[in-house]
């Protein structure tokens, strides 16, 4: 594709039929189409309405928990010698992750259209447990996809959504992970069009999803200008995320998007290496189609058959990104590194060590890029990453990695 | 190209009373060999029209049996390349049966809308359905069928309401689908006295026949549809009997041509039958 024109205002995004560039769109099959519409123009009344908009705020501040923190890491600056570090602390939200905000806000509009059960699909299992939480909270039936591989190896969260009260549909199609939990919702969603509200957890999908989801998120970013502003009197050099569908990645961008002084930085997860195949780097591995509702970069073969992805994060494990990643990637607004499953366990370590906080094994792989973004801005610089989720439940996994019993 | 196939087949069977029995099957399952032979037995056991669906990785308005079919197809090597192919050796032997093509958009991406068009053509495709382009999406895919004198059936379903059937409809040519259950294929089942209604309404808003599927397994599930109907379409049940011949070891074709054999048999009958009561 040739390389789009950078837009006077990257904000004005997504157009009226949901494109980001090429990119994003309604790609759903014809019995989803009226209710998309109707979501659309759901969405857009409520975000026009003070009274949805103070309900949220309230729920976020007295329920989530919400500002988090913008944390400076001293010892952890000190160790890569450079830009000065802040960390903003989404894993000590209620539920331990970023996924929270999304639920709060898509739980408040699927009672205004009048919903009556949720159903949502889930990697890691963060965004199952939020909504899981929510639907506890407000009483609502809840079922949430999950691919068995990622049901197998995020045991402590599959328990804590049958303890919220969700139910848990092992997705065995497929490769059994993310993508085929996203399927399967579809097809529940399809089949239960006239009660049933989709919460899908990250900015990809069909269109309004990845505004939505975004705005939602973007809850991030507002925080982080407001904090670095107060904290050091200017906006940072760089900000850093981690980005599976790219939803905490969009929220903490999105603020950021005119400031074109703030460079933004995503990184995907590189599995075993680029090199092997054996990855989730929707960007920097695949090519733009269509999945699951939206038009966008995927790792598919030759034939555009999807291939599976490859992480030690079930959260990143997914063949696609969102559209507005792939659009701020073609435009260059967004420089979208890599990650090894490996470089993404060292970080973890080192964060534990120096800092006393458990990382999500998500968020480690924007951790394991600070040398280089810290490279990159100089020493003068100060650079925010988004710790986007807590590392509690991946502390099997890495035992495993580092072949210890627990 | 004065009549389409199409055109021609709904054409004549209107002129003989008779709702069109529809088949469809999965390109290359089992594999591309007793696939193209069962594509090929098709018309004889009284299929009046094919739809000829492409494999996917993520169909994700299929139901357990296409979705099966879809993964037997791929581990057995097919591709949209090899589909246009065995349409293409069909079409040797078979200049009458129309020939549908039905699939996702990923593949149609890659291969590209207008190359798409050009190769579905040459091949002696009469039509395409894409689940994932709603009218929303489908201007670029409609403009390069068009021009290729390709036509692009649409899906009408229960949630399209009077609003919606014009944005439906519309650049839509040959026959439209109406989808009869909410859900996915092979599932819930179909009810005749809800689809009649459906049926009349899409017939007079598009002005085309109206083919019904995603929920008829039975012969006497299709021959009520047949009453109401210009079309029954049947994929599910018949994929089904290639799982069942390939646990049994049994000849896929045979097993396949059978089920239709009974199907198209009680869609034929259906408003003779009905005449009689």
């Amino acid at each position: 594709m040739n390389a789009p024109a950078k837009p006077n205002d990257y904000t004005a995004y997504p157009d009226a039929s949901g494109r980001f560039g090429d990119y994003g769109g309604r790609y759903v099959p014809e019995t989803l189409m009226p209710l998309v519409h109707d979501l659309d123009a759901a969405y857009t009344a409520a975000k026009n309405d003070p009274a949805y908009q103070a309900e949220l705020s309230s729920f976020l501040t007295h329920y989530v928990g919400r500002p988090s923190p913008l944390y400076f890491a001293e010892r952890l600056t000190k160790h890569y010698g450079g830009a000065k570090i802040y960390l903003k602390r989404e894993e000590l939200n209620h539920t331990g992750s970023h996924k929270i905000n999304n639920c709060m806000g898509q739980i408040l509009l699927a009672m205004r259209m009048g919903k009556t059960r949720i159903i949502a699909e889930t990697g890691a299992g963060q965004h199952g447990v939020a909504t899981a939480t929510v639907c506890a909270r407000f009483g609502l039936p809840c079922v949430v996809y999950m691919g068995a591989v990622d049901v197998e190896r995020q045991k402590p969260n599959v328990f804590r959504m049958n303890l919220l009260g969700a139910q848990v549909e092992a997705v065995t199609a497929g490769s059994a992970t993310l993508k085929d939990a996203m399927n399967e919702a579809l097809r529940d969603w399809v089949t239960n069009v006239h009660d049933t509200y989709y919460l899908i957890g990250t900015a990809a999908g069909m269109h309004p999803y990845p505004a939505m989801v975004r705005d939602f998120q973007a809850v991030i970013g507002n925080e982080v200008k407001q904090q670095i502003l107060e904290l050091e009197g200017r906006l940072p050099d760089a900000v850093v995320a981690c980005v599976g569908g790219g939803s905490n990645a969009i929220g903490l961008f999105h603020p950021f998007l005119n400031d074109e002084g703030v460079q933004l930085f995503g990184v995907e997860a590189a599995g075993d290496g680029m090199g092997t195949g054996r990855h989730a780097a929707a960007i920097n591995g695949g090519r733009p189609g269509v999945l699951h509702g939206n038009m966008t970069y995927l790792l598919q073969d030759d034939e555009g058959q999807i291939t599976e992805a490859h992480s030690i994060s079930a959260g990143l494990d997914y063949p696609g990104i969102g559209p507005e990643h792939s659009w701020l990637h073609d435009v260059g607004r967004a420089k979208y590194l890599t990650c090894t499953d490996q470089e993404a366990l060292d970080a973890f370590k080192l964060l534990a060590e120096l800092e006393g906080i458990l990382p999500a094994i998500e968020s480690s792989h924007a951790l394991a890029r600070l040398p280089d973004v810290v490279k990159e801005v100089g020493k003068d610089g100060i650079v925010v990453l988004n710790l986007s989720g807590r590392g509690d439940k991946d502390v099997q996994t890495v035992a495993d990695h580092l072949g210890r019993q627990i | 190209m004065t009549k389409s196939r199409i055109e021609a087949r709904f054409a004549q069977l209107k002129a003989e009373n008779r709702a069109a029995f529809v088949a469809y099957v999965m390109a290359g399952d089992p594999d591309y060999a007793a696939g193209l032979e069962i594509l090929k037995g098709l018309p004889g056991a009284g299929a009046d029209l094919i739809e000829v669906g492409f494999p996917f990785s993520d169909p994700m308005a299929e139901g357990p049996p296409i979705q099966r079919a879809a993964q037997r197809a791929l581990a057995s090597g097919m591709t949209l390349n090899k589909t246009l192919a065995m349409i293409a050796e069909f079409r040797k032997g078979d200049q009458a049966t129309p020939i549908i093509m039905m699939g996702y958009a990923n593949p149609l991406v890659h291969h590209g809308y207008e190359a798409f068009a050009r190769d579905a053509a040459a091949a002696g495709v009469d039509g395409l359905i894409c689940v994932d382009i709603p009218p929303e999406e489908a201007d670029p895919l409609a403009d390069a069928l068009d021009a290729n004198e390709l036509s692009l059936i649409r899906l009408a379903t229960p949630t399209t309401d009077e609003k919606r059937l014009p944005v439906v409809v519309r650049r839509t040519s040959g026959f439209v689908y109406y989808v009869s259950v909410a859900g996915v294929t092979g599932v819930k089942e179909a009810d005749a006295a809800a689809v009649a209604p459906n049926v009349a309404r899409i017939r007079a808003a598009s002005g085309l026949p109206v083919a019904v599927g995603f929920g008829i397994k039975t012969p006497e599930r299709a021959a009520e549809i047949a009453r109401v109907a210009d079309a029954a379409v049947v994929g599910s049940a018949l994929v089904e009997e290639v799982a069942t011949g390939l646990a049994m070891n049994e000849s896929v074709t045979a097993r396949v041509l059978s089920k239709v054999e009974s199907l198209a048999k009680a869609v034929r009958s259906a408003r003779v039958e009905s005449l009689t009561v």
